[in-house]
């Protein structure tokens, strides 16, 4: 296994209750691949551009835009000088893409996960406070498997009505996504790793998927290991999700629960993201839509690529711009004067910006 | 939904049902039912049946002489059958082995917020219909090479159109006016692509009844934010194990949503989410209300309108009080305290 190479490149990914600290302002400048998207994409790139340069981020932004095209043998790819960037840069902040509906071609973001091998969904859910909900003091991380599974792809008709689609589960992807959870929580000082899965009724896969992170879980004895249900995960989460720390899981459960904890602290608005992948590459991302009905009006939320980048920059251990970047974006939020209308606010999303910027300079 | 009109005409005779108490609290929760029923003069007979796979109380012979009781009876309560985990070469269990055989297609959740009982989303009234004789739970896996396991979702236009009947139908009954599907067909497109055009078929038969469609992640999203917007929810297997969970979580939890599961043939009782809460066993905290409540409603289902409104009266008044109410309520009375308080408001 290639494990011990991906393990050093696995850092920290953290979206915690910031400790205002001096440490690891970094050495030199690092290049990330930026990807606006499309929508309201490129209004919020140039918003968490403008929030990075007044934090004096040491970051410089390759920006590439992505759009499907035809390589040879008629095969869909990413474009060369997107993919070239990403090689060279390993780290990229992409904004939303739509999907082409009946476009002929993948959607982007499949491509990008197949092109770069990004096997591991992060989502940390930490609730804002100001922000209301029904829900406080959530703070979790649901980390998905995102190779395999029930999205493996694989589906058939047998025979008029008849359809069988193939949930794919390998001890491969399985211990690597396990092994990705546990160090994750090593990195990131948390306590306990819950697999969820459902193997009462797939014995056979899901018990595969629990074996492995049995296995996996023996090698981090510093780290708890828990395993529960999916369903009765879901009954105990709406009720008090502050029972939970780190969630590994298989494709689709994880897809499930990360948008249900997303749901838990007010939406994909204000849920970051982050996928990681083979040979060190990491990508980091806003899940929401492209919101066509308001791009370009300046009314956009740039909150959730914000913390996306907050998630990349403690990624790179720049941990010290991270935590002023959130501190800022949270006092803002917890203000209530300047919000986005999402947020319950009237600003623009240049005001919301600017306040951010401005908050990031009173803390220098 | 099945009607029991055959059995009106002896309205008067006393009604045989099958119960299977089943692994955890189930037992706990069966005599909670039953002590209820006494003192309600409740004109039920119970035909009692234990199928564990947990205490080793499981056989095919068990499991048949459980369906003949079943074929006279019609009518069933049930606790849940817990399944083991370990995978001893038995794909299906027993759990799953009862529900195939009777062909229980369409499990029914009424999810209802209880009055006197806040929670955070309060006043919730929807109802989940779950496809469950296929999808995820067909038990059909296998290790292709050492280290892969495939696992087949099967979904047929037949059963999706069965359950979508069967949603439509009782929107229509029960007054309701919106029907949502729940699918992944942006991924799964053969397998959730069926059903979910079944279930856009079906709903054009039904032109007074508003028919939309909702994305599984969406949707549980959009449970926790603002449930209000659901009214009927129907689809796949293993979709409406998570939903019914997050639902029953969203109003109280395990111990408090009664559930129901139909065949063209049956009926059969039990809780909305199916969990054996088995480091509850004896310690007498389990919450009766859910099983009783479920009671309530099998009785309605043989006409006995009246036992059922006096059974789940006396538990809802209960509640509403608020005075004994068990541990995952947030009280300190045990279930045999909340079961008495529930007889104690028996209005005969």
């Amino acid at each position: 296994m290639a494990s011990t190479m991906w393990r050093s490149m696995v850092s920290q990914v953290v979206l915690r209750r910031p400790v205002l600290s001096s440490a690891s302002f970094s050495r030199g400048i690092q290049t990330v691949t930026v990807i606006p998207g499309d929508g309201i994409g490129p209004e919020i790139s140039t918003a968490v551009v403008k929030i990075f340069e007044a934090a004096k981020a040491p970051i410089r932004w390759e920006e590439r835009n992505v759009t499907a095209i035809k390589g040879p043998g008629g095969r869909w790819m990413v474009p060369p000088d997107a993919k070239e960037s990403m090689d060279r840069n390993k780290i990229g902040l992409k904004g939303p893409l739509k999907t082409p509906i009946a476009a002929g071609h993948p959607s982007m973001n499949l491509l990008l996960r197949k092109t770069f091998d990004l096997y591991a969904n992060v989502r940390p859910c930490l609730s804002i406070e100001g922000y209301k909900t029904p829900y406080t003091d959530v703070d979790l991380v649901t980390i998905r498997e995102n190779t395999e599974g029930e999205y493996s792809g694989i589906e058939h008709v047998i025979v008029d009505g008849v359809v069988q689609s193939i949930k794919l589960i390998t001890e491969n992807a399985s211990r690597r996504i396990a092994e990705y959870a546990f160090e994750y929580a090593r990195n990131n000082q948390r306590n306990s790793v819950t697999a969820v899965h459902k193997a009462n009724i797939m014995r056979m896969s899901d018990g595969l998927f629990l074996r492995k992170c049995r296995e996996v879980a023996e090698n981090y004895k510093d780290i708890k290991f828990k395993e529960m249900y999916l369903d009765t995960v879901c009954l105990n989460m709406v009720q008090d999700p502050t029972q939970f720390d780190v969630l590994v899981m298989p494709n689709l459960y994880g897809d499930i629960l990360s948008d249900l904890c997303a749901g838990l602290i007010g939406g994909l608005g204000v849920t970051p993201s982050g996928n990681i992948g083979a040979n060190g590459v990491a990508i980091f991302e806003s899940v929401h839509g492209t919101a066509p009905d308001i791009a370009g009006l300046d009314l956009a939320n740039p909150t959730a690529l914000l913390l996306s980048a907050v998630m990349m920059l403690h990624h790179m251990g720049l941990h010290g711009h991270a935590n002023k970047i959130q501190t800022a974006c949270f006092d803002t939020i917890r203000d209530k004067k300047v919000l986005t209308k999402d947020l319950g606010g009237n600003s623009k999303c240049s005001e919301f910006t600017a306040e951010i910027c401005r908050r990031i300079q009173d803390l220098d | 939904l099945c009607s029991p009109e055959a059995q009106q005409a002896r309205a008067d005779a006393v009604f045989k049902v099958t119960m299977v108490p089943g692994d955890g609290v189930g037992p706990e929760l069966m005599t909670a039912v039953k002590e209820v029923f006494k003192a309600g003069d409740v004109p039920v007979e119970f035909e009692e049946f234990h199928l564990s796979e947990v205490q080793n109380m499981a056989s095919e012979e068990r499991l048949e002489h459980l369906l003949t009781s079943m074929k006279n009876n019609k009518v069933a309560i049930i606790g849940k059958i817990h399944t083991p985990m370990e995978y001893k070469g038995e794909l299906a269990s027993y759990d799953m082995k009862l529900r195939r055989k009777l062909d229980l297609f369409a499990n029914v959740v009424h999810v209802n917020s209880l009055p006197g009982y806040s929670t955070r989303h309060n006043n919730l009234d929807l109802v989940i219909i779950r496809e469950q004789t296929e999808g995820e739970y067909s038990s059909l896996e296998h290790e292709s090479v050492a280290g892969v396991i495939e696992s087949l979702k099967i979904i047929t236009r037949e059963k999706s159109r069965r359950i979508a009947k069967f949603a439509f139908d009782y929107a229509t009954k029960k007054g309701r006016s919106k029907v949502t599907a729940v699918h992944k067909a942006n991924i799964m497109k053969l397998g959730d692509g069926l059903f979910l055009q079944s279930c856009a078929e079906v709903a054009q038969l039904y032109p007074k009844i508003k028919y939309e469609n909702i994305i599984i992640d969406n949707c549980c999203m959009q449970l926790v934010q603002n449930p209000y917007q659901f009214d009927v929810l129907v689809m796949p297997n293993l979709y409406g194990n998570i939903i019914d969970n997050l639902a029953a979580g969203l109003v109280g939890g395990a111990g408090v949503v009664p559930g129901e599961s139909y065949s063209a043939e049956y009926a059969v009782f039990e809780t909305g989410a199916r969990h054996p809460f088995a480091h509850a066993v004896g310690r007498n905290i389990a919450n009766p209300t859910a099983m009783l409540l479920s009671a309530a409603n099998m009785l309605r289902h043989l006409n006995l309108e009246y036992h059922s409104q006096m059974v789940s009266d006396a538990v809802k008044k209960v509640i509403k009080q608020g005075k004994v109410r068990t541990g995952d309520l947030g009280g300190y009375a045990t279930s045999d305290e909340f079961t008495r308080a529930v007889i104690a408001n028996l209005v005969v």
